[in-house]
């Protein structure tokens, strides 16, 4: 176990060197300059000059990011140039709204698409079957901003139940700001719940079809009890580190979902730092992405070993 | 005990079925173990799967004959259905022990279930039975057992597992479909040798399902032997190992390698099998026959009773003793 441990942050540790230079070569590769985003046109040669070694972005690249990787060894992520902010206090306010965004939406996805795709696969080849896949080939096919723009107009201008933008911390209002989340997560739950649907429903017929449902159905147990006690948990694996990758996805993709509803979570902050040139914050959040990636990974691997007794940690 | 009349199972659709079993018939008697042989694709696992319920679904069906448990119907039921009509006592192995079991539960988890099912035992109180199951099938280190995982335990071992589970429900009839070709020869001995004596010690019938021809000899009482989804002859072990009078039969048996056949090369049938549906009229085993006739192109053979006890699916069977 300890030296599963000690393997794994090994490995972990030698990803995010890797994944910390390549980002910082990519950005700086990156045509454009933060410099002339914050001081605009009209800026003298000599202002430019200044605030550029203020910034430390005339020294050679190579001490750029040893510098920066020193700090971060250090927990310091450096100073936003935009927001002129420490970058984890930036990071902090869009890890807010995408963490709850997406473990809502897992949430919607969890309720609604794992037990339809177990009734699907129960009654497979039936009318309800192919109705709820169908139905799912539907919703994976729209895109997320057309089912935000219908469940605003419907349930934002219409009816008036949520509210159709935005997000004030649950921090500062309480929790009953989730409401502001509803309407988003739904949008987002939709293709993934879909994902998530098809995949439970392939996964439970793959195993339906193993030697040992048959030996279950021959001990003269009721199909409901083979599906629970032998179809389900075999099924789950496949299904659960779909969950994983999904919910990584949902923290740093959701870009598309945060710009119809206005919330500022962690896909928009990469988007608008990447047009603003706001180097420290690109990292930084990259860096924070690339550690959520590879703290689930491990989660999944963990959850593998509880699931199934042949999955040894080594 | 168990009285199959008549059973076809069918594929493809209901206007223009093709039947891969077409009305097969055999008995069992208490103590008894039949076995059921034939090459590869002769039907005899479907016969064993459509006797017990368990044909996968969508797919092949009972589309005519009956499976009488005790002189009661149980044709078309599953194993849950059998045993709400109260019918259970019918289990069956099968060939695969490696993917036969539940990899993520544990060994005492999978017979405590049929347990349970079977003799209304409540929770772990089932685990006790468990364990006196596994010390009726010999697994070495039975306590142990029950909290181990399939994957620690050796193909032998697992299929003696499956034996267990299939005993649960005290079985007056068990189905064993090709339950020692996976196995290494030494344990496939001692696998046969386990199910003789829980034959005589149980009282349970067995039908025995394989293609080979050594393993009838060792462990039957009576044979069947099935070609092209029939039974093609039946009789006592030794009466057919004595005396076939189906031509087929008597290939299989000059196929067999013994010690004395030397280092000549073994005569082979010739030609295949045909494919279900694909012979219209006559005997399905014409194409293949040393001793066709123009007969046996047209009409259907009739079920003659060689001896007492010896029926063969022939209209000119070998005589006791002929050489083909």
């Amino acid at each position: 176990m300890w030296s599963y441990a000690f393997k794994r942050a090994g490995t972990t540790a030698v990803t995010l060197l890797a994944a910390s230079i390549i980002i910082f070569a990519f950005i700086h590769i990156v045509p454009g300059d933060p410099i002339y985003v914050l001081l605009g046109d009209t800026a003298t040669p000599d202002q430019i000059d200044a605030l550029r070694h203020q910034l430390g972005l005339d020294q050679p690249i190579i001490l750029q990011y040893l510098t920066w990787a020193g700090h971060v060894l250090e927990g310091d992520l450096g100073r936003s140039i935009f927001f002129q902010a420490p970058v984890l206090s930036v990071i902090a306010d869009g890890a807010e709204t995408s963490t709850l965004l997406a473990t809502m939406t897992m949430i919607w996805v969890a309720v609604i698409g794992v037990p339809i795709g177990m009734i699907a696969a129960v009654r497979h080849g039936t009318w309800l079957d192919q109705g709820l896949s169908g139905g799912a080939m539907l919703m994976a096919s729209i895109p997320t901003f057309w089912v935000g723009l219908y469940l605003i107009l419907i349930f934002a201008a219409w009816l008036g139940w949520f509210p159709s933008s935005g997000y004030p911390s649950i921090f500062e209002g309480g929790v009953v700001n989730l409401r502001y989340l509803v309407l988003p997560s739904l949008a987002l739950a939709a293709p993934n719940a879909a994902l998530i649907l098809r995949l439970t429903r392939a996964s439970m017929l793959d195993v339906s079809r193993e030697d040992y449902v048959r030996t279950a159905r021959a001990k003269g147990i009721r199909p409901w009890q083979v599906v629970r006690r032998h179809i389900w948990r075999n099924a789950l694996l496949a299904v659960v580190s779909a969950f994983g990758f999904t919910f990584a996805a949902l923290l740093s993709e959701a870009v598309v979902t945060e710009t119809v509803f206005a919330l500022p979570g962690i896909g928009r902050l990469v988007v608008q730092s990447i047009l603003r040139r706001d180097y420290p914050v690109i990292q930084g959040v990259i860096l924070v992405i690339v550690v959520v990636y590879l703290l689930i990974n491990l989660i999944v691997d963990l959850s593998y070993r509880l699931l199934d007794p042949r999955v040894e940690l080594q | 005990m168990l009285t199959v009349r008549d059973l076809t199972v069918s594929v493809g659709p209901e206007t223009a079925p093709v039947d891969i079993v077409a009305g097969v018939s055999f008995g069992l008697a208490k103590g008894e173990i039949l076995g059921l042989v034939g090459e590869s694709g002769c039907g005899k696992s479907m016969t064993s799967l459509a006797v017990m319920g368990l044909l996968p679904q969508p797919g092949p069906r009972v589309r005519a004959g009956r499976v009488l448990l005790e002189g009661c119907d149980v044709t078309q039921l599953q194993p849950w259905q059998r045993v709400e009509a109260g019918h259970g006592r019918m289990a069956m192995i099968f060939q695969e022990p490696m993917t036969s079991l539940n990899p993520v539960r544990r060994i005492g988890d999978q017979i405590a279930e049929a347990v349970r099912v079977h003799e209304g035992i409540p929770g772990a109180a089932a685990l006790v039975r468990a364990r006196e199951l596994l010390e009726l099938v010999r697994l070495p280190d039975p306590k142990m057992q029950l909290s181990a995982y399939p994957h620690q335990l050796s193909g032998g071992q697992r299929q003696r597992v499956m034996i267990a589970i299939a005993l649960a429900c005290r079985p007056q009839v068990l189905v064993a479909d090709e339950p020692t070709t996976a196995l290494d020869v030494t344990i496939q001995v001692q696998i046969l040798g386990l199910l003789r004596e829980l034959c005589n010690r149980l009282d349970m019938a067995i039908l025995f399902i394989t293609h080979d021809m050594g393993v009838i000899a060792q462990l039957a009482d009576r044979v069947a032997v099935m070609y092209a989804g029939r039974i093609v002859e039946t009789a006592a072990v030794d009466g057919l190992f004595g005396a076939p009078r189906h031509h087929y039969t008597r290939g299989l048996m000059d196929c067999m390698p013994s010690r004395n056949s030397g280092a000549r090369r073994l005569p082979t049938i010739s030609g295949q099998p045909p494919l279900p549906g694909s012979v219209a009229a006559g005997c399905v085993f014409a194409l293949r026959c040393a001793a066709v006739r123009d007969e046996c192109r047209v009409a259907t053979p009739p079920r003659l009773e060689a001896s007492q006890g010896h029926e063969v699916l022939c209209a000119f069977p070998l005589a006791r003793g002929e050489l083909p």
